[in-house]
């Protein structure tokens, strides 16, 4: 396990540097550039969630590695409202996608692994993991 | 044609085939290729992806500037495979409430059935054709414990399976009166409190109640805002409407119903149906009245149940066999 580095989001130009920091962190992983692309497109929309309804949150990255594979692990983290109906905002066409495809499902898409928690009022953690295959 | 294989080496091959000889056959493989990269759910950044390696392959000495423009590339696609994605989930998602909805209007065409009995002296031809899968019209036959024959021809304002459900709970409430002869009107004013209790405000149920009264050869009827229907006389060779003032079921609690009689002679027909007749359109126009019973007439001295089958046979190919509204149509005819 190595540590955790974290990329503040307050405006949108932290996005950018989220993506950055995920699409280096990956490349040392060893992910390819299709996948690179995928997980830079991940961080796009986590990061974004927290921009546009969070005001501010982090993401932070981590460099996973068990005895069989290697990975990325992407939390996002914020203080946010929350989100009181999950079921929704994971149905495919709902939110803000817009039928881009985008938003949480979205991500989940792009991703091995997904976990939301949300406390109405208290903020959302959003934990996806990509194993290199 | 070999079937394509969605690797590398044969998407090499193909570009390597089609840069060399500029050939349609070369393309009309990758049309192949893409219709079925689709199929197995390849995603754009990765069709990207074996185009990059595949160059990397064939011109070795590339420039960097060339490779780097594929990264920018492959980003810009990224939303379009994530689109499709969802669409496909959504495709699938779809083929499901289909199936499930089937599943629901063949429920619902059990629950709703009704017999059409057969009663010594009146000839009953009866036809309901749902314009989506799910009926939001309703029509039920009821023998009475004096072998007195009870119509109902009802309609939802509104379609699809809301009013389907609507319908279910109509159904139920007639089940459960008593087997002893009532008037129309007192049936209205019953529905009309159950209806009024149960139903959202927005919903409104017109229904046509009828009795037959097969010792004195009578028909009682009321409606609660009901489609007029008609009344056929034989002798004078006549149409009349049949109609009775009353409010829509559902809307107040106290509506009250009134009730009127006819004298139902020899050859004389009963016409009860739903607004998908009336509203009929040719094109953008609706029918005209005199149409629904010019196509009555000419049918009129057919057994009753081939009268309803011809009238909607008319209708629908007027209406290019799309029905725009549930129909529904009744005939009872007293024999000569």
């Amino acid at each position: 396990m190595s540590d955790q580095s974290c990329v503040y989001i307050k405006k949108e130009w932290d996005i950018v540097a989220a993506r950055q920091m995920g699409r280096d962190i990956a490349t040392k992983v060893g992910f390819g550039t299709v996948d690179q692309a995928r997980i830079a497109t991940a961080i796009s929309e986590l990061a974004r969630n927290i921009y546009l309804y969070a005001g501010s949150g982090k993401i932070c990255f981590e460099a996973i590695e068990t005895v069989q594979k290697k990975g990325i692990n992407i939390k996002a983290i914020d203080e946010g409202p929350g989100i009181s109906d999950l079921a929704q905002v994971m149905e495919d066409g709902f939110s803000t996608s817009g039928g881009l495809g985008a938003g949480l499902p979205g991500v989940k898409r792009l991703m091995d692994e997904f976990d939301i928690v949300s406390k109405s009022g208290e903020g959302t953690t959003i934990e996806s993991t990509k194993w290199l295959r | 044609m070999n079937t394509l294989r969605l690797d590398l080496e044969n998407y090499r091959d193909l570009l390597a085939e089609y840069i060399r000889t500029k050939d349609e056959r070369a393309l009309y493989q990758a049309e192949q290729f893409s219709k079925q990269s689709m199929q197995q759910n390849i995603s754009p950044e990765e069709i990207i992806n074996v185009h990059l390696r595949s160059l990397q392959e064939l011109y070795p000495e590339l420039p960097d500037y060339i490779l780097d423009s594929f990264d920018f590339l492959m980003e810009t696609m990224m939303s379009y495979g994530l689109a499709y994605q969802e669409f496909q989930a959504l495709r699938e998602k779809q083929l499901e409430l289909k199936s499930e909805i089937s599943v629901a209007a063949n429920m619902q065409k059990t629950l709703l059935s009704t017999t059409k009995p057969e009663i010594e002296g009146l000839d009953i031809g009866a036809l309901s054709v749902p314009a989506k899968q799910m009926n939001g019209d309703y029509h039920h036959f009821v023998i009475d414990d004096e072998g007195s024959l009870g119509v109902a021809v009802a309609d939802v304002i509104g379609k699809g399976v809301p009013a389907a459900l609507c319908m279910s709970m109509i159904k139920y409430a007639m089940d459960s009166f008593p087997e002893l002869r009532m008037d129309p009107k007192y049936i209205l004013g019953s529905l009309n409190r159950v209806v009024e209790r149960n139903v959202d405000s927005n919903m409104f149920i017109t229904m046509m109640y009828g009795m037959y009264n097969t010792e004195d050869n009578t028909f009682s009827y009321a409606s609660a805002g009901h489609e007029p229907g008609f009344y056929y006389h034989k002798e004078r060779d006549e149409f009349e409407e049949i109609s009775a003032p009353g409010l829509v079921l559902g809307v107040s609690p106290d509506s009250m119903y009134e009730q009127y009689q006819k004298q139902v002679d020899e050859g004389d027909m009963i016409v009860l149906l739903t607004d998908g007749v009336t509203e009929c359109r040719k094109g953008d126009d609706f029918i005209e009245q005199e149409e629904i019973l010019e196509v009555i007439r000419e049918y009129k001295d057919l057994p009753s149940q081939e009268i309803v089958e011809n009238v909607y046979k008319y209708f629908e190919r007027l209406q290019d066999f799309q029905l725009r509204d549930d129909f529904t149509l009744i005939v009872l005819k007293r024999d000569v």
